[in-house]
């Protein structure tokens, strides 16, 4: 039909053809990009300083913390702390651990055969991906399914039940229900059908990859469980304030099925926040659960930091600490950039 | 046979175990190439009676009468047939300028998507093609197929919430305040858009507004509505220069008339708020906010009655100033 319509409603700098307004919005995009990674370096340099000040002020004589309770007289002593660099002022201090560390060297480990710090965090790095982004995954996948179905039953049996599972668990301590696990399914006294701890068995044997896969259940499901509740009661959340928008209305006015409404309209609306979050918490996948995995000795990061903590062993502390903050910072920036990506509306903002 | 027929159409939502009345008794006929207007403040049912017609209402409402759409009585249709019905024979068009679009998903999807569901051999390529020439027939470019709709302008996605409801060729358009909060000169693009739409197509068009002018300039007939209940119905043009019932007659007060210095300085409101559908007045539920009322208003509940040619009214006073008049 022959239309009426002047330009007159047509969106501020909005041109037939789409050429300028696109080119604009990629101008625009480049330019948040640049501030969104000044952003992520300057917190970098912060922490880099932070870090470095933070152990600096740790009370207690570092040299003295290196001999671990082994007697030494006073020149052994001034010695160490010679040979430690701790009698430098702090510029030249400071200035030294500067290049070290940008240099990629975080020094050597106090406790652990004094193996360089780097190769013993990149030792660890892998079973705490395998074990803490296994669970991440898992609780994001079936929270964001029991969020999603309760928030849109809501009121209903289905609802009332998986939410409160949900907030159960979420109060739970981590280790304690680690354990707990452990006692049912992996002591004498229970069932004893899963390995007690650790990553593989020591006597050997088996298909090294199902071995790994069969010592991961324990551990990961203990995480996998305290972490649903967050994405279920957020995706809940979401869906019931998705579940009167008129969207919906407009949705079902044309015909589709009430799974239909859901998956294709109320979900990609409702699945905003949830992302946040998975993307959030991806920064704490290498920082791990120390706790859990103290409880299985799972060889990991966190056990790593647990036993630096029990030393303590002060560079291989401060070299976890940065590789924590450096990997939060990354994934925050990360899930920054992928962000506009997601939801339309802030590309233009 | 009329395109959409109601018949002692009755509406119920339950909230907090209580049944509040949305709408209570109202019969309502749209014929092919015909529009229909709905008028009344807010809380009066019209949309309420909108969402009727495709049963759009929340569970657990209560509806009872009938809707007959093309001859098939929506209100006791099986979920199947109801799915194939919706949007194919009659669709509706929000207020998109709120929230009636999905804000997340492109223009051109939303546009294809009920091709999709009602036709699925049309495939995506031709569903796509012909979002995009339904885009043009309203006046969108269509390279804003792939546009999402925070990227338009108010008037634009109220196009695009038209070019929608045209997709699978409907026989009944309702539409649902289509052009509340838009500016005027679009109002009045959006307005043209709607009478070519009847004209050239032969659609039945519902359309509901608070806003009289509207309906006075589109419409070939427009009840009034009031706690429920149409009060008055009659020709478009006229009912509001020359209203029968208390109500409607306040109502077109409430506008001021162009060129009428007089009316546009003093525009006459209409005391008080419309009644609480939980304690509904006694008689005419309109007497306690009626310049006209006797006693017999608060006793008696008055249903439509003959008001002249072509003309109903559910108001005391009808029947009786026209013997008056007669008689003087």
């Amino acid at each position: 039909m022959a239309s009426t319509a002047t330009d007159a409603d047509a969106a501020p700098g909005a041109q037939p053809g789409g050429g300028a307004p696109r080119r604009r919005l990629r101008a625009g995009t480049g330019r948040w990009v640049l501030r969104k990674l000044v952003g992520a370096s300057l917190t970098l340099g912060f922490v880099l300083v932070f870090n470095f000040v933070l152990f600096r002020m740790m009370p207690g004589d570092p040299a003295k913390t290196f001999l671990r309770g082994r007697q030494a007289n006073p020149e052994r002593l001034a010695q160490l702390r010679d040979e430690l660099g701790l009698d430098d002022p702090w510029p030249v201090q400071f200035g030294k651990y500067l290049r070290e560390t940008l240099r990629g060297n975080l020094g050597d480990s106090w406790s652990q055969g004094n193996r360089p710090v780097v190769e013993l965090i990149a030792d660890r790095l892998w079973p705490t991906l395998l074990l803490s982004g296994t669970a991440l995954v898992l609780a994001a996948l079936v929270g964001i399914w029991l969020g999603a179905r309760s928030g849109w039953r809501h009121g209903q049996a289905f609802d009332k039940g998986s939410t409160g599972v949900a907030i159960g668990l979420y109060s739970l301590p981590e280790w304690w229900l680690g354990l707990l696990l452990l006692l049912v399914f992996a002591s004498p006294a229970g069932l004893n059908i899963f390995p007690g701890g650790g990553m593989t068995d020591p006597r050997g044997g088996v298909d090294p990859v199902l071995d790994t896969l069969w010592h991961l259940v324990l551990p990961c499901t203990t995480l996998t469980l305290v972490y649903i509740a967050q994405y279920a009661l957020i995706m809940r959340s979401s869906v019931l304030d998705e579940r009167y928008a008129e969207y919906l209305t407009t949705a079902r006015a044309k015909g589709l099925r009430d799974d239909q409404v859901l998956t294709r309209h109320a979900l990609p609306n409702a699945l905003l926040p949830t992302l946040t979050l998975f993307f959030l918490s991806l920064g704490f996948v290498v920082s791990g659960a120390i706790t859990v995995e103290t409880v299985y000795s799972w060889p990991g990061l966190g056990l790593l930091s647990y036993e630096a903590l029990s030393g303590p062993d002060i560079p291989l502390l401060q070299g976890l600490f940065l590789v924590f903050s450096v990997t939060v910072i990354l994934m925050n920036l990360l899930a920054d950039l992928l962000y506009p990506l997601l939801d339309p509306r802030v590309r233009l903002s | 046979m009329n395109l959409l027929e109601i018949r002692d159409l009755r509406v119920s939502y339950r909230i907090n175990g209580e049944d509040l009345p949305a709408v209570r008794g109202v019969d309502l006929d749209v014929q092919a190439g015909e529009t229909v207007g709905i008028a009344g403040e807010s809380g009066c049912g019209k949309s309420t009676l909108a969402g009727a017609v495709l049963r759009l209402l929340p569970n657990g409402t209560r509806v009872t009468g009938q809707v007959r759409l093309a001859g098939e009585d929506v209100l006791s249709m099986s979920w199947g047939r109801l799915r194939a019905v919706r949007w194919n024979t009659a669709s509706i068009v929000f207020q998109a300028a709120m929230h009636g679009l999905n804000p997340v998903r492109r223009i051109g999807q939303q546009i294809a998507e009920p091709i999709l569901v009602h036709e699925p051999a049309a495939g995506t390529r031709r569903a796509a093609a012909r979002a995009a020439e339904l885009l043009e027939q309203v006046g969108v470019p269509a390279w804003r197929v792939r546009s999402y709709p925070h990227e338009l302008s108010g008037g634009q996605r109220q196009r695009v919430m038209i070019a929608m409801a045209l997709a699978c060729d409907p026989q009944l358009i309702v539409a649902d305040e289509p052009t509340t909060a838009l500016d005027v000169m679009v109002q009045a693009q959006v307005l043209n858009l709607l009478r070519d739409l009847v004209r050239e197509r032969g659609v039945g068009l519902l359309m509901i507004s608070h806003d009289l002018s509207v309906l006075a300039d589109l419409c070939d007939r427009v009840a009034v509505m009031y706690a429920g209940r149409v009060v008055e119905q009659g020709p478009g043009g006229r009912l509001f220069t020359d209203a029968t019932h208390p109500y409607a007659r306040a109502l077109a007060a409430a506008f001021p008339v162009i060129g009428d210095p007089a009316s546009r300085m003093a525009p006459r409101g209409l005391p008080g708020d419309p009644p609480d559908p939980r304690e509904l007045p006694s008689g005419c539920p309109f007497h306690p906010r009626c310049p006209d009322a006797v006693v017999v208003c608060g006793e008696t509940d008055v249903r439509l009655r003959e008001a002249g040619p072509d003309r109903t009214a559910a108001c005391v006073h009808v029947g009786v100033t026209q013997e008056r008049e007669g008689i003087r």
